[in-house]
C-alpha cells in the first residue's frame, strides 16, 4: 500500500542523503521525495512517498526516526491530509490546436507560464490522478518535457469548537 | 584563551576521559600528532601497523573495558582503511569514535592528494558521522560524537577533521551539558508492556530466555541471572551474548542458531514462551524465518525499535535498556502470586536435558590435534592458573564456533568476538586492544591461519608495547568454514580454500620478535599453552591441527533450525 510520510529534519548538509541512502541501502521504495525549508530555517520538511506492506512501512518510519537527523516522522496515509503535487508540462500548441489547449488548462485550472508560437508551458496544480488526467488529455497534442515536484501533504487541521466536535477539516470543493 | 583545533581536540578527549587511542599518522594530521607529543603523560598513543588494527584494537578495548574506544588516522587511505573496522563495530554496537584527517576545507571535492569522502563513505556504516567546517563547532562536534557512541545502542561515530580546521583556533570551553532535539533513546521500559510481559511469563509452562549481545552492553548480567534463577528459566545466548549468563549453570543450554547447540535449538523450536533480550533475530539464529519458534508467544526487549519486529514478529515489545526492564520485571513478579518454579518447570527442563543427552556437543579423537581439543585445554588451563580471569577473543570461521561451543564462558566481557559482519583478522588486533585495557589479564586471540594472515603486521604492534597477547593458530592450511561448506554443499570441491603455501608461524613471530612455539601432536597441546603462558611477551602458538575437522552441529543456510547436520 502507498503510504505518505511526512518527516522533519535538521537542515543541516547530507541529511537528504542519509535519507535516500537508507531506502537504498535496506531495498525500500522512494516513488517521490520532496524537500524545502519549514518556517524555522534550521528544519526542513521531507514529504515521502513510498509503498510496502505494514511490517516495511513499520520498518521504514523505524528506520527514519533511528537516524540521528531526524526529529519527527509521521505517517499521515490513515489520518486526514491534503497533498498536492505540482507539474510543468511543455506541450505543442499550433495554430490549429492552441483553443483546445488552452481550454484543457482552464478546466483544470492550470496556468500558461510560458508561451512560443509553437507550444504552451503549463503549470498543472492537484493530486497525482488530477494531473495524470491532464498528462493523458494533452498527449495527443504532443507533450515534449514535464517536470512534476512530487508529492506535498500536509495533515488536516482540528477544527474546534464546531458542530463536528473537533473532527478535521474537509477539502473544500475544486 | 584561544586553542589550536589541534588542542581542543586533545583537550576535549581529556574531558570525555580518554587516556589511550589507536593510530597511525599521514600529512593531514600532522599538527594533531605534534600536539599530541606535548600530551604524551596524558593520553598514550598506540601506533598499529595498518589501521585495520586500530579500529579492531579500539574495538576489542571497547567491548572488553565498557569505555569507549578511539581512533585516529589520517585522511584519503588512512581513513578508508577505517571501514571494515567501523562495519564491525557497527553490526555489534560498539561505542568507538574514530578521528579522520581530511584535506584543508577550500580543496575538498577537488580529488585532492589522498582525499576521500570518508564521511560518505562510512554514513550507512556508523551511528552518525560529521565533518566538521570550522574550528568554532569542534569541541560541541566532539561532545556530541561521545554522546552519541556510548548512549542508546552504542555504536561507531566518525568525525573527519579538515587539516585547516584542525590548524586554526577559537576559545575552547567544553560543552558539560548536551541535548539532542533529533535523540532522545528509550532507557525505561514502557509499564504496562512489561506488567503484560510478566503475567505472560507467569503463566508459561515451556519458557525460554534467548540472550543476546544487548545483555553484556547494558550491563545487565547480573539482573538476567537473577531473574533466570529464581524462576528456572533455560537460557541459551547469541554469540554476541556468550558470557552474559553463566556457561556453568544448569539453565545453561549453549548457543543457538546456525552452529548451535542441538538443545538450545530444540528448545526454542519447542517452547511455548520466548524471551528476548538485547537480542535481534539474526539469520544465524533463525534459520528459516517461516518454522522459527513456531509455538512461543514472543516478548523481546531491546533498546532499538527497529529491532523488533524486524524479521519476526513479537507479540509483547518493550523499548527500552535491557537493564532497567529487568529490573522492573523482577518487582513487578514479586505482586504476582508465588509459585513453586522449579516444580512448574520441572518437566520442561527434563525434556531440555534429554535433548543434551541424546546428542551432546562432542568430537572424535584421533591421531593428529583435533581443534576443538586445544580450546578445551586452553579453557581448563586458564581456568586453573588464571580462575577463569580470562579474555579470549576469536578470528572469524570454524576458530569462532569451536570457540563458542567448548569454552565455557561464565562471565560477561570475556568473548570478544566479530558477530555481525563476521570480520576475519579482527581478533588478533582486538585482543592488542583488550591487552591495553587490562595490562595484567591473560588475553588470547583463538585464531585459524586465513583469519590471522589478515591482520599478522600488529605482531610488530604487540611487540613494541611489549603486550603479551597469545595467539592460538588451529592451523589447518585452509579456510576451514568455506571448506565445510564446500565438502557439505559442493560435493567436497575445493575451490580456493587450500593454502598451497603458508607461513612457518614460529618463525614469523620470531622474526617480528615475539615467541613462536608449535605442538604437532595432541600430547604436545597442554605443553604449549602451558609454557605460553609462563612467558610475559608476546606468544604464537601454532597448533597444528586436522584439516577434515568441520564444525557440527550445523543448520544450513536457510534451513529450518531442526534440520541439524550431526557431522
Amino acid at each position: 500500500m502507498q503510504h505518505v510520510i511526512s518527516v522533519l529534519v535538521e537542515n543541516e548538509p547530507g541529511v537528504l542523503s542519509r535519507v535516500s541512502g537508507l531506502f537504498s541501502g535496506r531495498g525500500f521504495n522512494i516513488e517521490s521525495l520532496n524537500v524545502a525549508e519549514t518556517l524555522d530555517p534550521t528544519i526542513s520538511r521531507m514529504t515521502l512517498v513510498t509503498r510496502g506492506n505494514d511490517q516495511i512501512i513499520e520498518q521504514i518510519i523505524k528506520q527514519l526516526n533511528k537516524l540521528v537527523n531526524v526529529i519527527k516522522v509521521v505517517d499521515l496515509t490513515g489520518s486526514e491530509y491534503v497533498d498536492r503535487e505540482m507539474a510543468m508540462i511543455k506541450v505543442s500548441a499550433e495554430a490549429a490546436t492552441r483553443a483546445e489547449v488552452l481550454r484543457i488548462v482552464d478546466i483544470f485550472r492550470g496556468q500558461v507560464v510560458d508561451v512560443s508560437p509553437k507550444s504552451y508551458t503549463l503549470e498543472i496544480t492537484g493530486n497525482d490522478k488530477k494531473i495524470q488526467a491532464v498528462i493523458d488529455l494533452l498527449a495527443p497534442f504532443g507533450i515534449g518535457e514535464i517536470v512534476r515536484t512530487g508529492r506535498v501533504a500536509i495533515a488536516r487541521a482540528k477544527r474546534e469548537g464546531s458542530d463536528s466536535g473537533g473532527k478535521r477539516g474537509k477539502e473544500p470543493e475544486e | 584563551m584561544k586553542k589550536t583545533g589541534a588542542e581542543i581536540l586533545v583537550e576535549s578527549m581529556k574531558q570525555e576521559g580518554v587516556d589511550t587511542i589507536f593510530g597511525f599518522p599521514g600529512g593531514a594530521v600532522l599538527m594533531i600528532y605534534d600536539t599530541l607529543l606535548k600530551y604524551s603523560e596524558e593520553i598514550r598513543h598506540i601506533l598499529v601497523r595498518h589501521e585495520q588494527g586500530a579500529v579492531h584494537a579500539a574495538d576489542g578495548y571497547a567491548r572488553s573495558s565498557g569505555k569507549v574506544g578511539v581512533c585516529l588516522v589520517t585522511s584519503g587511505p588512512g581513513a578508508t582503511n577505517t571501514v571494515t573496522g567501523i562495519a564491525t563495530a557497527y553490526m555489534d554496537s560498539v561505542p568507538l569514535v574514530i578521528f579522520t584527517g581530511q584535506v584543508p576545507t577550500m580543496l575538498i571535492g577537488n580529488d585532492a592528494f589522498q582525499e576521500a569522502d570518508i564521511v560518505g563513505i562510512t554514513r550507512p556504516c556508523t551511528k552518525h558521522n560529521y565533518l566538521v567546517k570550522d574550528v568554532q563547532d569542534l569541541a560541541l562536534t566532539i561532545k556530541q560524537a561521545f554522546h552519541l557512541a556510548r548512549t542508546g545502542r552504542p555504536g561507531p561515530v566518525l568525525v573527519d577533521l579538515p587539516k585547516d580546521v584542525v590548524a586554526d583556533s577559537a576559545e575552547f570551553s567544553y560543552p558539560s551539558k548536551i541535548k539532542m532535539r533529533s535523540y532522545n533513546p528509550t532507557y525505561q521500559g514502557h509499564a504496562g508492556q512489561i506488567k503484560r510481559a510478566v503475567k505472560l511469563i507467569a503463566k508459561a509452562q515451556k519458557p525460554l530466555i534467548y540472550a543476546g549481545g544487548g545483555v553484556i552492553l547494558s550491563n545487565a548480567s547480573k539482573e538476567l541471572t537473577a531473574l533466570a534463577q529464581k524462576f528456572s528459566f533455560p537460557v541459551t545466548t547469541t554469540l554476541m551474548g556468550l558470557g552474559c549468563f553463566p556457561g556453568t549453570s544448569p539453565l545453561f543450554l549453549g548457543m543457538v542458531g546456525m552452529h548451535g547447540t542441538f538443545q538450545a535449538n530444540m528448545a526454542i523450536t519447542h517452547c511455548d514462551l520466548l524471551i528476548a533480550i538485547g537480542a535481534r533475530f539474526d539469520d544465524r539464529v533463525t534459520g528459516k524465518v517461516d518454522t522459527f519458534s513456531p509455538h512461543s508467544k514472543k516478548i523481546h526487549i531491546d533498546i532499538d525499535p527497529t529491532s523488533i519486529s524486524k524479521n519476526v514478529q513479537v507479540d509483547i515489545p518493550i523499548v527500552g535498556d535491557a537493564k532497567n526492564v529487568l529490573k522492573a520485571m523482577l518487582k513487578f513478579f514479586e505482586e504476582e502470586p508465588a509459585q513453586d518454579w522449579p516444580k512448574v518447570h520441572a518437566d520442561w527442563l527434563k525434556q531440555i536435558a534429554e535433548w543434551e543427552r541424546s546428542s551432546p556437543l562432542t568430537y572424535k579423537s584421533g591421531p593428529c590435534i583435533k581443534p576443538q581439543l586445544v580450546i578445551q585445554k586452553i579453557h581448563e588451563i586458564t581456568n586453573e592458573l588464571t580462575k577463569g580471569d580470562v579474555i579470549i577473543t576469536t578470528e572469524v570461521g570454524q576458530n569462532q564456533m569451536w570457540t563458542a561451543q567448548f569454552f565455557t564462558f561464565t562471565k560477561p566481557r570475556t568473548l570478544i568476538t566479530s558477530g555481525g559482519l563476521g570480520t576475519m583478522g579482527y581478533g588478533f588486533p582486538a585482543a592488542i586492544g583488550a591487552q591495553v585495557a587490562f595490562p595484567d589479564k591473560t588475553i588470547i586471540d583463538i585464531a585459524g591461519d586465513g583469519s590471522f594472515q589478515m591482520n599478522i603486521q600488529e605482531l610488530a604492534t604487540a611487540v613494541q608495547y611489549n603486550l603479551p597477547v597469545k595467539v592460538a593458530i588451529l592451523n589447518n592450511h585452509c579456510l576451514g568454514m568455506v571448506r565445510q561448506w564446500q565438502q557439505l554443499f559442493c560435493a567436497q570441491r575445493y575451490s580456493q580454500t587450500v593454502f598451497e603455501v603458508v607461513p612457518d608461524f614460529v618463525k614469523l613471530a620470531e622474526a617480528y620478535g615475539a615467541v613462536g612455539l608449535r605442538a604437532s601432536k595432541p600430547e604436545e597441546v597442554e605443553p604449549v599453552i602451558r609454557e605460553a603462558l609462563g612467558i610475559r611477551r608476546p606468544v604464537v602458538m601454532d597448533f597444528v591441527v586436522d584439516r577434515e575437522e568441520c564444525v557440527s552441529p550445523m543448520v544450513p543456510s536457510g534451513a529450518a533450525l531442526t534440520e541439524m547436520l550431526l557431522i
